[in-house]
């Protein structure tokens, strides 16, 4: 549907998309090194294991959206269900 | 009586009353003009209690101004000024009257210093905000609009009653701590808890606001949610049982956010999200916690706004925010895209972004505090919160795949509006000071550590590693058109029917009784009729919603001669 005339964008390109993917990796590994350099002092005992707030986003996370799935399946209706009773 | 001991919000009220008469031009420069005028005279107050009427043997005090309703106050009148600046392309003024009459009430409510001037503009502020739900059109923008009135009366009845209440007990209407063991204590605690949107009885804000308007859902998402805030941070600090209702504020919605299709609605559920981090830092009740409950009511105000205004630029150039319909956006409305990642970012808590200077202060707080299992939950719903407001809106809207819509860029208005908001989203999170210099208690925190900085940025980006994770495999669920059922299901659906088959029952029922009653009276009935015509004052039957309406409507009169007189 784009117009044959629209010059692609950078973010039209899957390499560069992939770029991007494999960047998020790149950074979450800098900040779990960084870790070895700052003194963290947290209110909570645990945030003072190593890398604990990265662990506890990315398990969070999973966990939320298969969560989310399994719910969808019971919760999901077509978009006019209130309409039609 | 000068206008320092007069209520901000009746600038905006009676000022609200001249934008329909007011042409073009002059009224644009007006609606710019009026909130600028209330900066001013909230900078004219000084603490005190002011504005003290006498009604029915009571004082009603309609201006107190302390630290809490000053913060508050001010950061009214901002989302006031940046909800007119984004309502200015509209051709009829009756969304900015009543956003503006709105946004006043809210404002009044916040200076009330009793019970009976909080009720009154607490009531005022759900039937002017009703009109910016139904400004959406059609009949399912009504039926949410009728929906959402009616839970936001019934908010009202109860503060009233739970006055009533309270006034019968003490002999005082006055507005303090009130705590779950007051007379009256329970009523006005499940008045505010409506309008906060504690769970279940949150549906009305799920349900309303992404039916309204483009304009109407900026206002909304501003006054009626944080007002409930404030007053639970007058009435009920330190009340615990405030802190697993918050916890699970924070931790349900996000589940629905990330299934939501229609992305005003997945905002409308981070908006609860967000809620449940200020009602948790007014159950622990200390003076960080407070803090943190204020300034992030501050922050979020700025960021939630910038958030639907730029979904309401994309509603209003390309007619859907469904998220299965959208996509590659960022191409045609580049301005927009960055706007709203400035609002992803602050209410994901990025550092030198204003969420992570506010939010950080409630989390602290249940730390040290020992709220472990609250601490651990507010952790896990600021990892959600980005995963759904900070990645999904814009990623959605604006990226993901191209659905190949091409459309103009937003008005010149609203890329304002959006960039007075996103100045503030910044300013606030590089240089904190001055709000913080207007919290209601003295600060000593410093959101800017090494390790503080680096534990959230570790937080959000391992779970920007998650989504990506979860898309790269194809696992994240899809965009889907869908309405996912939530408690409301039970009052539209099995609840409904109840009452429909009821009351046809009941008609049933009466009718036959009518009829042999009328039959009887029948001679009686055609003199009453001749004497009082058909649609006389003594044959209409009037609903209760009515008569609470009508209390309010005198009290506002009675208000308003004080004033002239």
């Amino acid at each position: 549907m784009t117009p044959p005339a629209e010059p692609k964008r950078w973010l039209d390109h899957a390499r560069n998309v992939r770029k991007i993917y494999h960047a998020v990796w790149v950074v979450c590994g800098l900040l779990l090194l960084a870790e070895l350099f700052v003194d963290k002092h947290g209110d909570v005992e645990i945030e003072h294991w190593f890398g604990f707030h990265g662990f506890y986003g990315l398990i969070a996370c999973v966990a939320l959206v298969l969560a989310a799935k399994l719910l969808r399946r019971a919760l999901i209706r077509p978009e006019d269900y209130y309409e039609r009773r | 009586m000068n206008v320092a001991e007069l209520s901000p919000g009746l600038t905006l009220i009676f000022g609200s009353v001249l934008i329909p008469l007011l042409p073009g031009r002059l009224r644009s420069a007006y609606m710019i003009l009026l909130p600028l005028l209330g900066l001013v005279h909230l900078s004219l107050l000084s603490s005190g209690e002011f504005g003290a009427l006498h009604y029915f043997g009571q004082e009603l005090v309609t201006l107190r101004v302390d630290r809490w309703s000053m913060v508050f106050g001010w950061i009214f009148m901002i989302a006031t000024l940046i909800s007119a600046i984004y309502a200015l392309h509209l051709r009829s003024p009756l969304q900015a009257t009543a956003g503006f009459a709105y946004a006043g009430s809210a404002i009044g409510a916040v200076f009330a210093g009793d019970l009976m001037t909080l009720f009154v503009f607490w009531e005022l502020t759900a039937v002017t905000s009703v009109l910016l739900v139904w400004a959406g059109g059609g009949l399912s923008a009504y039926r949410a609009g009728m929906r959402y009135l009616i839970m936001q009366i019934a908010s009202g009845m109860l503060l009233f009653f739970g006055a009533l209440v309270q006034l019968n007990a003490t002999g005082s209407i006055s507005f303090e701590h009130i705590g779950l063991d007051a007379p009256g204590g329970w009523l006005i605690f499940a008045a505010f808890g409506i309008k906060c949107a504690f769970p279940f009885l949150h549906n009305w804000l799920q349900d309303a606001y992404p039916e309204a308007s483009e304009v109407g859902t900026v206002f909304l998402s501003a006054f009626t949610t944080k007002l409930a805030v404030y007053a639970l941070a007058r009435g009920f600090a330190g009340e615990d049982l405030l802190i697993p209702i918050g916890a699970a504020m924070t931790a349900f919605p996000i589940f629905y956010a990330v299934i939501e299709n229609d992305l005003r609605r997945v905002l409308a559920y981070s908006l609860n999200n967000q809620l449940g981090f200020m009602v948790v830092g007014i159950g622990i009740g200390t003076e960080l916690s407070l803090n943190g409950t204020a300034a992030h009511a501050f922050t979020h105000i700025l960021y939630k706004a910038l958030l639907f205004m730029s979904m309401g630029a994309v509603l209003y150039r390309v007619g859907t925010v469904k998220g299965s319909e959208l996509g590659g956006l960022y191409k045609s409305m580049p301005l927009t895209a960055i706007f709203c990642i400035i609002g992803a970012a602050s209410i994901s808590g990025f550092p030198l972004f204003s969420g992570f200077v506010s939010k950080s202060m409630i989390l602290s707080s249940a730390g040290q505090e020992a709220y472990l299992i609250t601490w651990a939950i507010l952790l896990f719903a600021s990892a959600g919160v980005f995963h759904h407001s900070g990645i999904k809106i814009p990623y959605f809207a604006f990226f993901a795949h191209d659905s190949g819509k091409r459309c103009k860029e937003a008005p010149a208005n609203m890329l304002v509006a959006m960039g007075i908001a996103a100045f503030f989203c910044i300013g606030i999170g590089v240089m904190p000071g001055p709000l913080y210099a207007m919290l209601p208690y003295p600060v000593d925190y410093l959101p800017y550590t090494s390790s503080h900085v680096l534990a959230q940025l570790q937080l959000l980006m391992f779970s920007a590693l998650a989504f990506s994770v979860l898309m790269w495999t194809r696992i994240y669920p899809p965009e889907l058109r869908s309405v996912n059922l939530d408690f409301d299901w039970v009052y539209r659906v099995p609840l409904a029917r109840l009452t429909q088959r009821t009351g046809a029952a009941l008609r049933a029922t009466l009718s036959a009784g009518e009829r042999g009653v009328s039959a009887a009276l029948t001679g009686l009935l055609d003199r009453l009729e001749a004497q009082r015509g058909p649609s006389g004052l003594l044959r209409r039957s009037w609903p209760t919603a009515s008569m609470a309406l009508w209390v309010m409507v005198m009290l506002l009169a009675y208000l308003l001669f004080y004033y002239l007189g």
